[in-house]
């Protein structure tokens, strides 16, 4: 990060980012740092997990396993999945832009716990330390480590559990923090319903951080137990039962798939108004949706293992609440249609991403009920319909929710504005390539490819050279995005204290804020929606 | 260092800020627990039998002994707890030696116990009976080693003159979390010690 021809005021200008050398990082407790330093880690095994998936797209350019041994394939999905999920999609937007703007949305100074922050960013480090340390024998069980096969798999599966305890602990430190900030941390006047709606899906982001991660804490815990000491809870020679693995599993990784999203929704719900120059279209509707996809999302996680021999009873009822999951989340993307409705759009790149977002996630939420109903997901199950589904909500939704964030509060975080042509060609890279990836999957999924095989039945040919075309797309889009960001860190214009001429009390703050965020505590007389209005 | 948090908000709020901290970290902690206690209820359905015959062979003279243990630790916590709200520092240090006393009293009891299981070839793995019962209590075993850490720590800050009438949350915080470690022995005892 450097600066340059600005070494006069350079101390004032470069705001928290001052002060220079690692010590300044590393024992920093500023949450603004400890944001950036979530984003740079995120964003690194982002890449990393992204390029285990190109590979995964070469082998499967042919029928037959060409490139690759079937267990190295088996590894390398293992890793692009959990490396995506543990290490990218569960932290990224709640501890990288959620640490960086949740004190900045409030009016606050700081997160409640400081010392805590920082303690969960360095709990979160030791953690993929120790999962790197895995690879001497790398898993090859998929990311959901089932038991029977990860209880005997040769894999390095205890110190993989570790590793994934600690970035748990991390997790729960993290939301603990939030849920303090967010209750007592409030500007003067900042209500619960004056709060930008970034802040009520973070809140409802933490309560199931909070509330699921310690089950799959102690799953792991005793998945670790099982291996070393012989306890037998998911053993059916002992008497135990591997599907109970798959219920603790599923307890935590369902509500999970809400950390992932719920965040993204609620930086889609402050670009879009923003960009519309329109106050957004029911407020509450949208804040207490987010409550209420947190709830439901605990009731629900055994839509996962339909085929996995749960009782007829239970399956019904499974898949009867899963349906009810499909309201708050249709809430949300009709209030924001609302909000487009009859404003004045601009298409910037947070913008873009932000259009894109609800485009896809209208997709991966569409294909949903066809999972979530008894009789088609028995002929989906484990196909590559699945595979599609989650990457158009995980992908299409949070990472594209992720990159509007990005877009959106760069010159926040940085002082410097993006390059807006380089990020809308980026933009259309990523764009094209993502559903050329992935809507092919849709068509060989409904034709019954099977997913996480090496080997496919020569039929689905075709598809899967299109897929792999498309996710080289995806891959440039995303290396220039990067690149882009490089270089508006090194010579981007300096930005403005409020480039998108919005509301919400971050951009009160100088770009980028100082250590402090603000010199006095802002007080709050009016939600930060009032755009078009005479306070626009 | 960049970024200093409790000078800026005034005490009162920090004050609830860490009990409500404290709190929810306790929600997380039944959590973690539950999934154990889910495991039991479930073998315990499943298999009445291996409970009935297994649970005879744990030592519940030994059992009731350390729940009277935890009992008078929680109450000397409380008591550590009144002496700081009226200054008293030299009082909350008795109290809370105490309590670390306590503490690692349970835990030799607790080591005498496993040590005879260990001695009759009864191990975590030996049936799911043992296997329930070591997990859990062997996870509140690490809680309570947690505690008498958290507990040493705030004597160290009343030892270094840290504390007083007016800034006691340190001792109130580890006191609900020390109540907590009491709590979920009063569920496993009777599950695990007494329940045939």
């Amino acid at each position: 990060m450097e600066s340059i021809g600005q070494t006069g005021t350079d101390r004032h200008d470069r705001g928290y980012l001052a002060e220079r050398g690692w010590r300044s990082w590393a024992f920093t407790l500023d949450h603004k740092r400890i944001g950036a330093m979530y984003l740079w880690t995120t964003i690194a095994f982002f890449l990393i997990g992204g390029l285990f998936a190109l590979l995964l797209r070469l082998e499967l350019l042919s029928p037959q396993t060409r490139y690759f041994s079937n267990h190295a394939y088996n590894v390398f999905f293992t890793l692009h999945g959990s490396m995506m999920i543990f290490l990218f999609i569960i932290p990224a937007i709640p501890s990288g832009l959620g640490n960086f703007f949740i004190p900045l949305h409030i009016g606050a100074r700081d997160v409640a716990f400081p010392r805590l922050n920082l303690a969960s960013y360095w709990i979160f480090a030791a953690g993929f330390l120790v999962i790197i340390g895995s690879l001497v024998a790398p898993m090859d069980t998929g990311w959901t480590f089932y038991t029977p096969y990860s209880a005997k798999s040769a894999a390095a599966v205890t110190t993989l559990s570790l590793g994934l305890f600690l970035v748990g602990l991390s997790s729960i430190l993290t939301g603990l923090n939030f849920l303090v900030t967010i209750h007592k941390m409030r500007a003067p006047g900042m209500t619960w319903h004056r709060m930008p709606l970034f802040l009520w899906s973070m809140y409802a982001t933490s309560i199931i951080q909070v509330i699921a991660t310690p089950v799959v804490g102690v799953t792991f815990l005793l998945l670790a137990a099982e291996r070393l000491l012989g306890v037998g809870f998911y053993d059916p020679s002992k008497g135990g039962d591997p599907v109970l693995f798959q219920h603790f599993f599923w307890f935590y990784s369902h509500p999970v798939v809400y950390v992932m999203i719920l965040p993204a929704m609620g930086i889609i719900s402050e670009v879009i108004p923003v960009f519309s120059r329109k106050p957004i279209f029911g407020y509450n509707a949208i804040a207490y949706s987010s409550l209420a996809i947190a709830f439901l999302g605990f009731l629900v996680w055994g839509h996962h293992m339909f085929t996995s021999g749960m009782s007829p009873l239970a399956n019904t009822i499974f898949s009867f609440l899963t349906f009810f999951v499909a309201v708050p989340t249709a809430v949300k993307v009709f209030n924001w249609i609302a909000t487009l409705y009859k404003g004045s759009i601009t298409l910037e790149s947070p913008m873009l991403y932000a259009l894109t977002f609800i485009f896809l996630f209208a997709v991966g939420g569409l294909t949903g009920p066809f999972l979530g109903a008894l009789a088609t997901n028995v002929q989906l199950h484990d196909t590559y319909f699945v595979v599609a589904h989650f990457h158009y909500t995980m992908m299409g939704g949070t990472v594209m929710g992720f990159f509007a964030g990005l877009h959106y509060w760069f010159p926040k975080m940085t002082g410097k504005m993006l390059n807006e042509k380089v990020a809308r060609l980026a933009w259309a890279l990523i764009f094209v390539g993502f559903n050329v990836t992935f809507f092919t999957m849709f068509i060989v999924g409904t034709r019954g490819m099977p997913r996480r095989y090496a080997e496919y039945l020569p039929k689905f040919h075709t598809e899967n050279v299109i897929s792999t075309i498309g996710s080289v797309v995806l891959a440039a889009g995303i290396l220039l995005m990067c690149w882009n960001f490089l270089q508006g860190l090194r010579k981007g214009a300096p930005a403005p204290a409020n480039p998108w001429r919005a509301l919400s009390l971050e951009w009160k703050a100088a770009s980028p804020p100082e250590t402090e965020n603000f010199h006095e505590i802002p007080v709050v007389t009016a939600w930060p929606y009032g755009y078009g209005t005479t306070k626009a | 260092m960049t970024g200093t948090s409790s000078e800026h908000h005034d005490p009162a709020v920090a004050f609830e800020s860490a009990k409500l901290g404290v709190w929810t970290f306790l929600a997380t902690e039944v959590l973690l627990f539950g999934a154990l206690f889910t495991a039991y209820t479930i073998f315990r359905m499943k298999y009445p039998e291996l409970f009935r015959v297994e649970h005879a062979k744990l030592d519940r003279v030994l059992g009731a002994v350390n729940t009277v243990v935890l009992i008078t630790s929680s109450f000397t916590v409380v008591l550590g707890v009144d002496a700081i709200r009226r200054g008293k520092t030299r009082l909350l240090e008795a109290y809370f030696g105490a309590t670390i006393l306590l503490a690692a009293v349970f835990l030799c009891v607790k080591y005498v116990e496993y040590a005879a299981k260990f001695h009759h070839g009864l191990y975590p793995g030996t049936n799911l009976f043992f296997s329930l019962y070591f997990m859990m209590t062997g996870l509140h075993g690490a809680h309570v080693l947690l505690g008498m850490a958290v507990l040493t720590y705030v004597l160290v800050l009343s030892r270094r003159g840290r504390l007083s009438e007016n800034y006691y949350t340190p001792v109130e915080m580890s006191g609900l979390y020390w109540h907590f470690v009491d709590l979920v022995w009063i569920y496993l005892f009777p599950l695990l010690y007494l329940v045939g």
